[in-house]
């Protein structure tokens, strides 16, 4: 079935990368002098690839958008790092992380990648740490792991609350040190606009200097895309406001198959929206659901104040759903359920569509430990509270501060208030075992590309697989492509190509700046969101999708009409750099819907609502759909389906199942 | 959904790049929500002022949870405005009142020039981390992680160190606009560390040597970056910088 080849290495699963890294060419290190690679973003897969690059003796460039390689959004994810260590000695391996991952993934990811990514997840772990990684420690010194949704162990590293931040430092000192020594040339402030491919190869980019507006070309021998999700597509989610699809938009408009693009998380412990101002959202980690019990009233329409409602008035929706996994369910099967209480009318808040996370048990018991602990074998209720807060704030004390301001409640006096939002983007640009694109030379690592995660992310595997690619992945694979380089002269960009290319992105720029329409980037953003929130969100279904299909096309017409784009092209213009954002997005808004309407089942994220069992659980179609479906672009915004068959040849393929 | 009854009147900085003088301008909002944040405030001022023909006003802003240390704004005299331990972006509109006036600014710092409006250029930041802000391990050469222990409060203090986000604010505030906050707090993380220690005092020279190179100014002990830092990063970390940096003139047979 597949027409397409992911270059999977021959031979037993488990020494397949072992082989592959044994046997794959090199290049030595005076070529490596002479060979050039672009990077194009620097959060956790772009800064690790870019350091490591350089370390090898390559040059490289490294773009960002940012005003620092620190800023990237790698930054702010909370929860922790995923390794197979087995530090805890619970019966955690290679093999189990790898399983977990397939699982977690609803089946949907390719076995080779992903038992790769569990080989090289222990490294990740021991390079952190000798970078000086403030990983969390346990009293003897050595590193503690926590739980984490989707497995049976700890394998999760942690560094508070800030886990991304610290990992992303590390990458970014590892980077700062190649451009102090002069191995990498760094370029902030600069966005990538388009890929530039000489006899189809990728040999460079576009990029504007968002600064001054210039129009800048660049050689690269190869090309590396790590540009993080495209989750802004439907404007609120809990990515950072300039996150974007660009880079990986303009890169599938030249030849590169975007794959699975339908796959999205939306991940269940968000705090809600409060209006219509709202800009972004707000993660509440999925930590907090170890502690938190999640309800809302039995009785529709109710306005009583959480704490008024009593005990037997509840409705403990996950529990009475999934008694053997309860609160811990993973994201996709908590978010549903949200959302299905929600449309029943059971919401809760002014919007309605919230649910109540309640601490008020498990502080009470935390209290009754304490006690216990101190003595107090009969604490009264008062007692418990008090001792239980302290318990509650220091474990998550920075989560329950950052809910008390953007809300203006206190969480440890009233349940939190959440619902679903936009987190992760498990699709990206379909990419071979090597993480090369279907252009020969155009690499794509992270959340960028579509390669570990099949259809639902494990919490702590967006960490792993981030750094895995760019420490550990990449810089051998790329070595297979830049070994047949060597004899490749640097390219002068006065190449015509590189002439076409630019021409091609000053061309948007000049059209957006000159439509000189009547509504804001904003607002054409926000319509989309709505387009893609209602109809292409947590549940979708034929007629949906058709009619966001008609509705995206006619938006995208109205906004290449319409669109008030104020400023220059040749200044900073931050309307400008949202404008060409938003277009791109408005493409591959279609495409997502076109690939949802494509997939005649449920799974992971996707959710059809045709396709769902009689207790309302996703329902898989392994027979028609056990393959990647990989778009190619074609002229005029239209897409050809490519498939490429998932063969499962390690793992019993299974029913997910969380009663 | 709610909508606002707040009235206010910005005094916003607007600055077209950093060959022209700027100055402050008047604008009045009107219907802000106490539950907006501080940039969804400006992004209303925005939308209005695209809707008027005139531009909007440039800011630097990314995640808006606090994390990465984007956004800069000195909103009264004060940066990231009048509460501790938050960032703007995490600054919301029930921290003002219906009336107030609010002034916003740049940082003002000569070694962070104003790029455009509330932007400034912070990319001295990082030639200070590439001076010596790191601990020198290529890929691959690391020991399993569990072979070199770390006690507990050491790892905790390192990590307190470490949480800094590059935000600026301590050298926005400071009146000799010193970096030493923002400088110590790296050089504290690794030091407290024992991977940090082979360069310990290579790396304290360098990158003093590269802050000052970049123009901060010196510290005299006032105290207002650690009051204004939000993330609560102590002054421990420039006493404990100007220990090693005394310690490496000493002590070090390296000087750089």
């Amino acid at each position: 079935m597949s027409d397409i080849n992911s270059n999977i290495p021959e031979g037993e699963l488990a020494s397949k990368w072992t082989k592959y890294k044994s046997s794959v060419p090199l290049v030595n290190p005076s070529n490596k002098r002479t060979i050039e690679v672009i990077i194009v973003g620097s959060g956790l897969a772009g800064a690790s690839a870019a350091a490591t690059l350089a370390e090898m003796g390559y040059k490289v460039k490294c773009f960002c958008f940012q005003d620092s390689p620190r800023r990237a959004h790698s930054i702010a994810a909370q929860g922790g790092i995923n390794a197979a260590k087995n530090y805890q000695n619970d019966g955690d391996s290679v093999y189990r992380l790898f399983y977990d991952t397939i699982k977690g993934g609803d089946y949907r990811a390719r076995e080779a990648n992903v038992h790769r990514l569990a080989e090289v997840s222990a490294n990740i772990i021991d390079q952190c740490v000798a970078q000086g990684v403030p990983l969390a420690r346990e009293y003897g010194g050595l590193l503690d792991n926590r739980s984490f949704g989707g497995t049976q162990v700890q394998r999760t590293f942690y560094a508070a609350g800030q886990t991304g931040q610290q990992l992303l430092l590390g990458a970014y000192s590892a980077l700062e040190r190649q451009i102090g020594m002069g191995k990498v040339e760094m370029y902030t402030r600069h966005e990538m606009l388009e890929v530039v491919k000489i006899d189809g190869k990728a040999r460079g980019i576009i990029a504007r200097n968002l600064i001054t507006g210039e129009i800048e070309r660049h050689f690269g021998h190869a090309v590396v895309l790590g540009t993080g999700g495209y989750g802004n597509v439907f404007y609120l989610s809990t990515n950072a406001m300039g996150s974007n699809v660009t880079a990986a938009w303009k890169a599938h408009k030249q030849g590169a198959y975007f794959a699975n693009p339908c796959y999205t998380q939306i991940h269940p412990t968000c705090i809600p929206v409060s209006g219509d101002h709202q800009s972004k959202l707000t993660l509440m980690s999925e930590s907090l659901r170890n502690d938190g019990r999640i309800w809302v009233p039995k009785k529709k329409d109710d306005t009583r104040k959480a704490s008024d409602i009593p005990e037997e008035e509840r409705d403990y929706y996950l529990e009475r759903r999934y008694p053997a996994f309860g609160n811990l369910v993973p994201r996709d099967v908590a978010s549903r359920a949200a959302k299905e209480r929600c449309d029943a009318g059971y919401g809760v808040g002014a919007s309605k569509l919230a649910v109540y996370l309640d601490f008020k048990a498990n502080t009470e018991r935390y209290g009754r430990i304490e006690a216990a602990k101190a003595g107090n074998h009969n604490p009264d209720k008062e007692t418990c509270m008090r001792l239980g807060t302290a318990v509650i704030k220091e474990k998550y004390g920075n989560l329950f501060d950052m809910y008390a301001q953007i809300t203006g409640e206190n969480p440890y006096e009233t349940p939190m208030r959440i619902y679903p939002a936009v987190h992760y983007t498990m699709g990206g640009l379909w990419v071979d075992y090597n993480l090369m694109t279907s252009v020969p030379g155009l690499y794509c690592t992270g959340e960028a590309n579509f390669s570990d995660h099949g259809a639902n992310r494990l919490g702590a595997s967006a960490l792993m697989q981030g750094l895995a690619d760019g420490y550990f992945v990449l810089p051998y694979t790329i070595g297979a492509y830049l070994s047949k380089e060597i004899s490749t002269k640097a390219i002068p960009t006065d190449h015509p190509a590189f002439a076409e290319a630019e021409a091609r992105a000053v061309g948007i720029l000049n059209t957006l700046v000159n439509i000189k329409g009547t509504k804001s980037v904003d607002h054409f953003h926000k319509r989309l969101g709505h387009i893609m929130w209602e109809k292409c969100g947590m549940a979708r279904n034929e007629k949906g999708l058709n009619e966001a299909i008609q509705e995206i096309r006619a938006l995208r017409e109205e906004f290449w009409k319409d669109v008030r784009v104020p400023g220059a092209v040749n200044e900073l213009n931050p309307e400008l750099e949202k404008a060409g954002r938003v277009a791109d997005f408005i493409e591959l808004g279609e495409l997502m819907c076109i690939d949802a309407l494509n997939r005649n089942e449920s799974c992971g994220g996707h959710f059809r609502e045709e396709y769902q069992t009689e207790e309302g659980e996703a329902l898989r179609d392994d027979v028609n759909y056990a393959y990647v479906a990989a778009w190619e672009f074609k002229e005029g915004v239209n897409f050809e389906l490519h498939k490429e068959e998932l063969k499962f040849e390690n793992i019993k393929v299974a029913q997910r199942s969380y009663k | 959904m709610s909508t606002g009854n707040m009235n206010l009147t910005l005094k916003v900085w607007r600055q077209k790049n950093n060959n022209t003088k700027g100055a402050l301008v008047d604008y009045k909002l009107a219907d802000i929500s106490p539950d907006m944040s501080f940039l969804e405030m400006f992004d209303v001022l925005n939308e209005q002022l695209i809707n008027k023909g005139e531009e909007p006003v440039v800011f630097d802003h990314d995640c808006r949870e606090g994390i990465c240390g984007m956004c800069s704004m000195f909103i009264n005299g004060r940066p990231h405005g009048p509460k501790d331990l938050v960032t703007t972006c995490q600054l919301h509109m029930r921290s003002f009142k219906d009336g107030d006036t609010i002034v916003v600014e740049p940082w003002r710092a000569a070694a962070f020039p104003v790029v455009k409006d509330l932007t400034v250029d912070r990319s001295a930041f990082d030639r200070v981390i590439a001076a010596g802000g790191f601990i020198s391990v290529n890929t691959g050469n690391a020991q399993d992680a569990n072979n070199l222990p770390i006690p507990k409060m050491q790892a905790d203090a390192a990590f307190e160190a470490a949480a800094c986000i590059g935000c600026g604010a301590c050298v926005a505030t400071c009146k000799n606009a010193s970096a030493m906050l923002f400088v110590s707090a790296k050089i504290s993380q690794l030091a407290l560390l024992p991977q940090g220690q082979p360069e310990r005092y290579r790396r304290v020279q360098s990158m003093v040597a590269q802050m000052d190179a970049e123009g901060f100014g010196n510290c005299t002990n006032t105290g207002a970056c650690e009051a204004e830092c939000p993330k609560g990063i102590s002054l421990e970390n420039i006493a404990r910088m100007n220990r090693d940096f005394a310690s490496a003139k000493f002590i070090s047979e390296e000087t750089v």
